[in-house]
């Protein structure tokens, strides 16, 4: 039993380490949720079963899709951003040269410099 | 009587009395002129190629990393320091094992709560005000985040046309069967947890959560349209502030028939049948609308702006 918690508590903290070293927002998202999942196991290990049924239930999954959501709101997916690209057939023209073509420039780079 | 059609929303005292004047920082830049921004192409461009100012940057960049590294070994060598002189696991010389709080709990938690699980018992029985202040804390967090991200429902109207939910897939297959395997299963779950809080583990707070996460998976799958079938703002209001109530009310008599030491009126039942444990499967069911409702907000409003 020792030598399992020995090695949740290493999961533990690669899991932890990862979640500053991901360099994607969406992967350090659920790097965390792996994070809870194993910490609920702890918790079981722990004989605590009250925390261990939160811990999943809350940090496993509603914050998750709090932060999922809130990704999505400031679009910080890729993959969503290339699907707008591709639907204003604008994707052969760089960003730069749009910005600068077009009266309203929002929040953009040249707009700051 | 002006406050009276201020609160029923007939007049608006501020409407025609305040002054309004545009703040300088809101203010929309002028485009840059054609020499403008030749100079500040020419200003970037020095910044860039400022070999002098990279060779800093890079310093820089390496100092902080190796700082950062340093002192978060630091941190953590501490904190294991000061773990190293926390008491032993079940010493019994400790304050948490000698004092006759938990002594108490432990001996005769079981005759005066009639909960077998006795972390329940003591969190809605002897220390029923503390969560009482918790399930506020849950009600104020809703209000704030209603207050910061709810729309009208004009702004809605137009919204859904041009939200980011625009580029999901109207059926996606794998997501809906999921959830329409998961779903009912989730939610008898949750119900189960809540209603069974004093017998096993669980209670109002772990059952609340998962109502809400399979409230949230049901909505992801089927869209907003289907869940306001069952669950709309109204519906929502009434619930929130019914729970909330309910709990105020059962734990005031609690408190003031407990503070005087009078018997209260609440059976305890026998120990181990689910109707059991006087005020804890009232402020258990309480709870867990409360939390089901809270999580469902939450999502609700980040997602859409409303309910």
């Amino acid at each position: 039993m020792i030598i399992f918690m020995v090695i949740l508590m290493g999961i533990l903290m690669v899991c932890a380490i990862a979640v500053t070293a991901t360099k994607s927002l969406l992967n350090s998202v659920l790097v965390f949720m792996g994070f809870s999942i194993v910490m609920s196991i702890i918790w079981i290990l722990f004989e605590s079963p009250d925390l261990a049924i939160t811990e999943a239930a809350v940090g496993a999954g509603v914050t998750t899709v709090l932060f999922l959501a809130t990704l999505k709101r400031i679009k910080a997916i890729d993959l969503e951003e290339n699907l707008i690209i591709e639907e204003n057939d604008q994707s052969e023209i760089p960003s730069w040269a749009v910005a600068e073509n077009n009266e309203k420039v929002e929040g953009g780079a040249s707009d700051e410099l | 009587m002006s406050f009276k059609s201020w609160i029923n929303g007939e007049e608006d005292l501020l409407l025609n009395n305040l002054k309004t004047t545009r703040r300088e920082d809101d203010h929309v830049k002028p485009l840059l002129t054609d020499e403008e921004k030749k100079s500040e192409n020419s200003k970037v461009l020095n910044k860039i190629y400022n070999v002098e100012d990279n060779r800093r940057l890079k310093r820089f960049d390496k100092t902080y990393r190796v700082v950062a590294i340093v002192f978060c070994v630091l941190l953590a060598a501490a904190m294991l320091f000061t773990i190293s002189y926390l008491p032993k696991v079940g010493d019994p010389d400790t304050p948490a094992n000698s004092s006759v709080v938990s002594e108490r709990y432990i001996e005769s938690g079981l005759q005066e709560t009639g909960a077998t699980n006795i972390v329940t018992g003591m969190i809605l029985t002897y220390r029923a005000f503390d969560t009482f202040g918790e399930t506020n804390v849950l009600f104020i967090a809703t209000v704030c985040v209603m207050v910061l991200l709810m729309l009208d429902e004009k702004i809605l109207e137009k919204l859904d046309k041009t939200s980011d939910r625009i580029y999901e897939p109207d059926y996606d297959p794998i997501l809906t069967l999921a959830a329409k395997v998961l779903c009912p299963i989730i939610l008898l779950f949750g119900i189960y947890i809540v209603l069974n809080g004093q017998l096993s583990p669980g209670g109002g707070f772990s059952g609340g959560a998962i109502l809400g996460a399979a409230m949230i998976l049901y909505n992801a799958a089927m869209g907003f349209g289907k869940t306001q079938r069952f669950f709309n703002e109204n519906i929502y209001k009434v619930a929130k502030i019914t729970a909330l109530c309910m709990y105020g009310l059962i734990g005031t008599y609690f408190y003031i028939t407990g503070a005087n030491g009078i018997d209260n009126m609440i059976p305890l039942g026998t120990v181990g049948a689910i109707l059991s444990g006087g005020i804890i499967l009232p402020i258990d069911i309480a709870v867990g609308i409360e939390v089901a409702c809270t999580m469902y907000a939450f999502y609700a409003l980040f997602r859409r702006g409303g309910l």
